[in-house]
């Protein structure tokens, strides 16, 4: 039984990344309408980025938790005004297009840089070390990243869903000549989402960098899971992307303990029958 | 009329016959087929890096100054088995490639060497740890270099029993490779008076270990054998030291690490870690003055993995065999006997022979992880501490259960 307690709580700290990146993504396809293939390769470039500001510039984790999300959100929306833009009304399959090819030259360019088995990040001295539990011996470094990565998820969740800028965000969504016609400049509007979707992952990306490698695939690896938890959850709904993504973590993790063989599978097998049952996903409206 | 096209055809045969017999006793073309993962896990410890010793190995060879041509081609074989033998397959019949070497990933690795077989090539294994491609499955168009799994579990695995560490528990790849790499250490673990109290298989490719490693720990064993390789086993290792297992007494036993895994890893984490491996750059002049050579056409300036010194000596020792033949006969059986038949001596791995099974027998070296503190350079790791001759590190003959020995 306690065995079963550990595996619940590190279900929930792989569910953070899972809530975080799918999170990004459902914003960006709510708001832009664009399924964003490139989403691993920034997710990958948050972490890349956390290491050159540690390693060149001799800056720390914790600014790296602010720029990391800044810069890559910066070079996302040069993507989004340089080329997304462009496929504004065109069907789903160019956007994925094109941002899949996005995604495969930046990981090829940082492959060839950077090699494949990637480069080591250390764990900031405050968040060093671990408590027991009891039931387990629980890194802090891990609790740290489930408390974060819920305030994100919240804060994103509020910003959209409750504030007046969420409200024109929506509503830009819904009908853009409309809120144009009240004043909003709605392109720059949409670039900042973008920005901001963009971000989420790179913070996801900064979080990950102490526990997993900053590796060129790092995001390739992970972001066909967060795509299944996007499904389930219902494309474009916040909240029901930040649930599943932590339910799956956990279910997975559940997994891993009871027949770890399956565990790379078992999104994807629920994935399958939510699909057969609910087409729209757990939360989704239909389209 | 008749008679004179018979006469000319007769003639046309004839010289047809006559010019292919020329060229087989003096042909000297060869090509080469470097297939590794290019791209994925393990791309690092062999990959482009495998495709420059090869390469190396032509231009050191001094072959071209004696009229031979030697090409080059890799491919990636994205560690999926299909991949790799439609690649080989492809190489064979529209290539005409000669000889395929490096092959990490023992899953892909056995997988080609069936298709070597059949198209009677050569295959110089040096990236994939089975020890199953020089016992059950061998074949006499292989020659196994490097490492295998039997090496590394009666040097790491035995040192780590013998000091005590009498419970495992291990994390394998759920592959072929992790497979047999459990199956000949806890052989030695149990020959030595050791137990094995349990196990978990995990995917290829898991980011995630945490919850695997929660279940090494709770299992109380002294020994976490970790039967996996690549980035696998460096997230493994970072994650334990996160967890605390080092501290609560269990201790990790990284069965297979190679130095770009180190590098991964880092040495705050890595210190103190024992391991084996049979190729290090820093070991002498000649190992020194390769790796220099090796690193200043590298990307990222890393010095060659012991893999990839592998696919270097193996294809010098190949080609030594071809230059002995007189020209390249296209015969891998006929080549690998040989290889067999020579001596193998290289600047990298010192003396050695190829076993009548393909397997290459050469010192295997146990080191430790330096500390931060000690090490003097970007890629100085290891400390010698033992050399275990190749005789004692490798399936003896009489325990080979190799077909080709029963002749």
């Amino acid at each position: 039984m306690q065995a079963l307690y550990a595996q619940l709580l590190v279900g929930l700290i792989n569910g953070s990344f899972y809530a975080l990146l799918s999170l990004g993504l459902a914003v960006i396809f709510g708001m832009l309408n664009i399924i964003n293939f490139a989403h691993g390769a920034v997710y990958m470039m948050g972490a890349f980025v956390a290491y050159f500001l540690l390693n060149l510039g001799g800056i720390n984790y914790w600014w790296a938790l602010l720029l990391a999300p800044i810069i890559v959100g910066i070079f996302g929306m040069i993507l989004e005004r340089t080329m997304l833009q462009w496929l504004t009304g065109l069907d789903h399959l160019y956007g994925l297009l094109l941002t899949f090819g996005i995604a495969l030259i930046v990981q090829g360019v940082f492959q060839n840089y950077f090699g494949s088995s990637g480069l080591p990040y250390a764990i900031p001295d405050q968040l060093k070390g671990g408590m027991n539990l009891g039931f387990m011996f629980l890194p802090i470094y891990r609790g740290w990243v489930v408390v974060f990565s819920l305030v994100v998820c919240i804060a994103t969740w509020f910003l959209i869903e409750k504030t007046r800028l969420g409200a024109y965000l929506r509503a830009a969504t819904e009908n853009p000549t409309l809120v144009r016609a009240f004043g909003v400049n709605v392109p720059r509007m949409i670039t900042l989402t973008y920005g901001l979707g963009v971000g989420l992952a790179a913070l996801a990306g900064v979080l990950s960098a102490p526990i997993n490698q900053v590796r060129p695939l790092m995001g390739a690896d992970l972001i066909i899971v967060v795509f299944a938890v996007v499904v389930i959850g219902g494309m474009g709904s916040i909240m029901g992307s930040i649930i599943t993504g932590f339910a799956l973590g956990v279910i997975e993790g559940l997994t891993k303990y009871f027949y770890p063989e399956a565990s790379n599978t078992v999104v994807f097998v629920l994935m399958v029958l939510v699909l057969l049952v609910k087409p729209t996903g757990l939360t989704g409206r239909a389209a | 009329m008749k008679t004179r096209s018979i006469a000319s055809l007769l003639l046309t045969t004839a010289l047809t016959f006559a010019a292919a017999g020329v060229a087989s006793a003096q042909d000297k073309t060869v090509k080469i087929g470097a297939l590794s993962d290019q791209s994925g896990l393990y791309a690092d410890l062999g990959g482009p890096g495998s495709t420059l010793a090869a390469q190396m190995a032509v231009e050191d060879s001094g072959l071209a100054a004696k009229g031979w041509k030697i090409d080059i081609i890799s491919g990636d074989h994205q560690n999926k088995p299909d991949i790799g033998t439609a690649i080989a397959r492809q190489w064979f019949d529209v290539d005409k490639v000669d000889i395929i070497v490096d092959v990490p990933n023992s899953g892909v690795a056995l997988a080609v060497n069936n298709v070597i077989k059949e198209k009677n090539g050569v295959y110089i294994n040096s990236g994939a740890a089975t020890s199953d491609l020089t016992n059950a499955q061998c074949s006499p168009n292989t020659v196994h270099w490097t490492y295998d799994t039997y090496m590394l579990a009666h040097t790491t695995g035995q040192a780590l029993v013998k000091a005590g560490g009498d419970t495992w528990f291990f994390l394998t790849a759920d592959y072929a490779f992790g497979a047999a790499l459990e199956r000949d250490t806890t052989a030695v673990v149990t020959a030595n008076g050791g137990k094995v109290v349990g196990g978990v298989k995990h995917p290829l490719n898991t980011p995630d270990f945490s919850s695997f490693l929660l279940q090494a720990q709770s299992s109380k064993a002294k020994i976490i054998g970790l039967a996996n390789a690549g980035g696998d086993t460096t997230n493994s290792i970072k994650q334990a030291a996160e967890f605390g297992i080092g501290k609560g007494g269990q201790k990790l036993a990284a069965l297979l690490l190679f130095l770009t895994d180190i590098k991964a890893i880092g040495l705050e984490t890595a210190q103190g870690l024992s391991f084996t491996e049979t190729f290090y750059w820093d070991m002498n002049d000649q190992t020194r003055a390769f790796s220099k050579r090796f690193a200043d056409k590298m990307k990222n300036n890393a010095p060659p993995t012991m893999v990839q010194a592998g696919v270097y000596a193996g294809v010098r020792h190949y080609l030594k065999a071809l230059e002995a033949l007189g020209g390249n006969p296209h015969d891998g059986v006929k080549i690998v006997e040989k290889m067999k038949s020579m001596p193998t001596e290289d600047d990298l791995f010192g003396k050695g022979e190829i076993q009548p099974n393909g397997r290459t027998i050469h010192n295997a070296y146990l080191f430790e992880v330096k500390k931060p503190s000690e090490s003097k350079g970007p890629w100085d790791f290891y400390k010698l501490v033992g050399t275990v001759p190749g005789d004692q590190a490798f399936t003896p003959l009489s325990e080979s259960k190799c077909a080709l020995l029963k002749k």
